[in-house]
């Protein structure tokens, strides 16, 4: 095996959730990876680190993406936000936040930011999805304890409350 | 008066920082900390192997490469076996792999290597430049390969058989050559996992300065890590604190322990003097963590002409894998659980429990009773089909009646105590269960849709599931001088929702507002004595241990506040954290009862002031009285004689599309009885939860080795757990609430119901949709396409057998 080479490091220059994090990582290095042990944003989850899950996504640019698909270097010209940054400006929860608490779409809470930034992309784009609509907006993500029935019922709730808020 | 929270739907405490992405998981911790090493596992690319040689000298050149471990490197109880965690006296060859492989590996992903580095990136490059010369040896894989022998997984257990085990109870044998009617089957389960969304993971960090091992392990028991980290590494009990924090669901697999990693990383943390984290990747947990189900079945059944069984022989064959870690819980659930609600007058069963170079085998959320719900309920639906009677009819004919119970199987069950039901009312249950499914109505529906083309079936299975298993749990309730509430149990969880399920037994059992309460688990520096999080014990055990707690805490509180209230302690009651004098305005905080507990000699805050020696008490007295101690606390245990039995009837309607051969759920339908419900939104979840999983299990899931033991579906693009889109729209739930007398709650487990009846629930339907048996699950559109073509040149095909 050839002699190693001391890998190259990259100023990445990230902007998350409103605030820039100036991070040096070599181009390998994975987005998901990036905003958890290098930005410390560790609300985003990997569960399985090819893209199918979609625990890790995140939204780029209003967006969902899956984070573990995208390396830390190619994110640098994008705005980037992760579940921590879904809250609203004075702490409360956002709609899809609150409808998941009300319905009780979550379990242990892993898959859960993933759901998260998905349907917060989906209701921006569709703020009054019918049932069917609203499971096709999540029907990208794996959950493990919920059986979706509950998550299902949470995005129809987020676009109520939503409708609600906008009334 | 505080309103009761026992029993009624909460919201979860957990949830606000779980939507806020405050939650912390094993792989969240000490992100920040400079001084963390990462490590990756060299495993096994093959399932069968002598290791001839191991060349790790390219390793150390690598730019960041801390330190790597072989087994050579290993010394003292690190180089032994890891443990044979639950012997049993049939598993006469019981083995267990070394932490990193000694001259032979079993499976693919088995661990050879531990490589420790400053990130994880680097530590992968280490482990691809290991080089392993092996001697390949054949592998056995399957059941049939196993029981054939040809081929051994270890030299020194030559028929593959790890134990072979057999219980009766009557004359099985007997009855069955005397029964007017006979039936055989031959029923299989394959592979699947549990597959939780976070795989295992474990961070360790050694404090030179107090000489103190801290462990942090997404492990479904922190004092059995703690056990086994502290014997392996020679440590002493009391410098060795394992906390389980947030955990991203187990469904069983993260309750063996140790996992090798969980010894290398506390061993490199000492060794290397920095904080070590490992975190297992998606292909790995497909490779090197647990699988369960798979056994093949071999029915004897004996009946009369009401279709009541008379004798009932069983035999299996069950894929342990390469190693035992776990001894024989799996099928001796199947051999026990496998009587579901019924009576059978005569029961023999016999398993073996065998190897195979794949992965080990451990209990998968169900535990053996999917399996044996299977096989039951097929031969329910089997005599039925005979007897050409309705499948609901000979299971009434079997049923165990309400004034039967506690009723004796005259068997042992898995925690080594009599096979007993505590409490139960199967014919209730399933009246509610035909009424929810629309059973009695089904023929005219399936009319109609055999009038539009189309082909539907129903099915049905019934369970009784043992949960709440012993030995024991603890727990600990702390009345703070602020009047808030710390509760520590020492259990461990996954996303059940325990912190507000605790804390609202606790509210409900002292008087104390919900939000006063703060409920811990898994962590061995609060709660040193417990077991651990699995068949379905969590509400049952440490929700009676914290009722039990609660009350002590709540005796002490009401003998200080009479006293200080003058009045007698029959007078008081306590709400919203006040004592009162019933009917009176004397009242005292519970807060302020706490501060009178614990006489002081500092005045640090307004609190203590009131506090001090000086303040309280007769001085003629001790401060704190001979039989007494300091502060308003309880413990208690709770251990209890035997299991509770916990049970559920399902129901589904599906369609099998005539061309495609897809299967879609129409109405999926579930009666459930667990005793009293602490809080029904969660019970309904784990009941959600669990039926995506047996739909997964019934239709999508299998692991797909080939021949030469290499696992072909090993992620999550192959591996085809169900999306949204797979799962029944919705899950129409009825509960019934028969209470277990066994505890102080009257409460059963929850957790597992869900996924035990779904194989026989779907075989059932698809069965009755097709005409013809379906008698091995999972099942795909292709395998239910060929399966056609099988019955193709039978009489009548697809005539809906008899109901």
């Amino acid at each position: 095996m050839s002699a190693p080479t001391p890998e190259q490091l990259h100023d990445v220059r990230l902007h998350v959730n409103g605030s820039v994090h100036e991070v040096q990582v070599p181009a390998r290095r994975l987005l998901s990876d990036a905003l958890r042990h290098d930005c410390g944003l560790t609300g985003t989850h990997v569960g399985c680190e090819h893209g199918v899950c979609g625990a890790c996504t995140i939204l780029v640019d209003g967006r969902p993406e899956r984070s573990c698909l995208m390396l830390a270097v190619s994110a640098v010209d994008s705005e980037i936000t992760t579940v921590e940054g879904l809250t609203e400006a004075d702490g409360s929860l956002s709609p899809v936040q609150q409808a998941f608490s009300d319905c009780h779409g979550l379990q242990c809470g892993f898959c859960t930011p993933g759901f998260l930034t998905t349907i917060t992309a989906g209701l921006a784009e569709n703020p009054d999805p019918t049932e069917d609509e609203a499971r096709e907006m999540v029907a990208g993500n794996l959950c493990r304890c919920t059986g979706y029935q509950n998550i299902v019922k949470s995005v129809l709730r987020a676009a109520d409350i939503g409708k609600e808020a906008r009334s | 008066m505080t309103t009761k929270l026992f029993g009624t739907k909460v919201p979860r405490v957990e949830d606000q920082r779980f939507l806020r992405g405050q939650g912390r998981y094993v792989d969240d911790l000490l992100t920040d900390d400079p001084r963390l090493l990462h490590a990756a596992v060299l495993r096994s690319p093959h399932a069968h192997a002598r290791i001839v040689d191991i060349d790790v000298s390219e390793v150390l050149d690598l730019d960041g490469v801390v330190a790597v471990w072989t087994w050579e490197d290993l010394t003292g109880p690190m180089a032994e076996p890891l443990p044979l965690l639950i012997p049993h006296p049939t598993l006469t060859h019981g083995r267990t792999q070394y932490a990193l492989a000694r001259e032979e590996v079993n499976y693919v992903g088995e661990a050879i290597a531990f490589v420790v580095a400053v990130d994880r990136y680097v530590a992968e490059d280490a482990v691809a430049r290991i080089r392993v010369d092996y001697d390949h040896l054949p592998p056995v894989v399957g059941i049939a390969a196993a029981r054939a022998a040809e081929r051994t997984v270890h030299d020194d257990v030559p028929d593959n058989v790890g134990a072979r085990m057999e219980q009766e109870n009557g004359d099985a044998r007997a009855a069955i050559a005397a029964a007017p009617h006979t039936l055989t089957l031959d029923l299989d389960i394959e592979r699947s996992a549990c597959t939780p969304m976070e795989g295992r993971g474990t961070v360790a960090r050694w404090d030179p300065d107090t000489s103190r091992l801290t462990v942090w392990s997404s492990t479904q028991t922190s004092t059995g890590v703690r056990g086994c980290v502290a014997a392996k590494l020679e440590l002493d009990l009391a410098k060795v604190d394992v906390i389980t924090p947030d955990v991203g669901g187990g469904f069983g697999v993260k309750v063996v322990h140790p996992w090798p990693e969980e010894l290398l990383v506390p061993l490199a943390a000492k060794t290397l003097g920095r904080p070590v984290k490992y975190t297992e990747d998606r292909r790995e947990h497909f490779i090197s963590s647990a699988h369960e189900r798979a056994q093949e079945h071999h029915v004897e059944v004996g009946f009369d002409d009401d279709g009541r069984v008379l004798g009932l022989n069983v035999e299996f064959w069950h894929d342990h894998g390469a190693y035992t870690p776990y001894g024989l819980i799996v099928p001796i659930i199947t051999s026990t659980q496998l009587l579901g609600p019924y009576k059978p007058q005569n029961y023999r069963v016999v398993f073996e429990s065998l190897y195979t170079n794949t992965v080990i085998v451990t209990p998968y959320r169900g535990a053996g009773r999917p399996q044996g719900c299977f096989v039951m309920e097929r031969t329910m639906d089997a005599i039925a089909a005979y007897l050409g009677k309705d499948r609901t009819e000979v299971r009434s004919a079997n049923f165990i009646q309400p004034d039967e119970f506690p009723y004796e199987h005259g068997l042992v069950f898995q925690d080594g105590r009599e096979l007993t039901y505590d409490s139960g009312d199967y014919p209730a249950s399933l009246a509610k269960l035909k009424e929810l499914v629309g059973w009695d109505e089904f023929e005219e529906f399936r009319a109609e849709m055999a009038a539009q083309g189309r082909r539907v079936g129903i099915g049905l299975a019934c369970y009784v599931e043992g949960t709440g298993v012993g030995p024991y749990e603890g727990a600990h309730v702390h009345i703070e001088t602020s009047g808030r509430v710390k509760v520590a149990t020492g259990l461990t969880t996954q996303g059940q929702g325990h912190q507000t399920a605790f804390a609202q037994i606790v509210a409900d059992t002292l008087g104390v507002r919900f939000e006063d309460v703060e409920v811990t688990t898994g962590d061995t520096r609060k709660m040193p004595y417990a077991v651990g999080t699995f068949a379905s014990r969590a509400a049952v055990m440490s929700g009676s241990a914290i009722h039990l707690a609660a009350l002590r805490a709540k005796e002490k509180a009401l003998r200080i506040a009479a006293e200080a209230l003058e009045a007698s302690e029959d007078d008081l009651e306590i709400a919203d954290g006040v004592v009162s004098v019933k009917g009176t305005d004397a009242s005292i905080d519970l807060g302020t009862v706490a501060v009178l507990s614990n006489p002081l000699r500092y005045a640090f805050d307004e609190a203590s002031k009131a506090a001090t020696q000086f303040s309280v008490g007769d001085p003629g007295k001790p401060p704190v009285a001979e039989d007494d101690e300091p502060g308003l606390e309880g413990k208690d245990f709770y251990s209890p004689p035997r299991s509770t039995f916990a049970n559920g009837m399902h129901a589904v309607i599906v369609e099998t599309d005539p061309d495609t051969a897809e299967i879609t759920i129409l109405k999926y339908a579930v009666v459930h009885d667990c005793g009293h419900l602490i809080n029904p939104m969660i019970v309904e979840g784990q009941i959600h939860g669990g039926v995506a999983q047996g739909v997964g299990g019934a239709l999508y899931e299998r692991m797909a080795y080939d021949e030469s033991g290499q696992l072909l579906n090993a992620s999550f693009m192959d591996f085809l757990m169900p999306y949204v889109t797979e799962v029944p729209t919705t899950i129409d739930i009825d509960h019934l609430e028969t209470p277990s007398p066994l505890n102080p709650l009257g409460i059963k487990g929850a957790g597992e119901a869900g996924v035990i009846p779904s194989a026989a629930v779907f075989a059932a339907a698809i069965e009755d949709a097709e005409g013809f048996p379906i008698t091995a699950m999972p099942i795909s559109p292709s395998e239910l396409f060929e399966l056609r073509l099988a019955h193709a040149d039978e009489p009548q095909p697809h005539q809906p057998i008899p109901r």
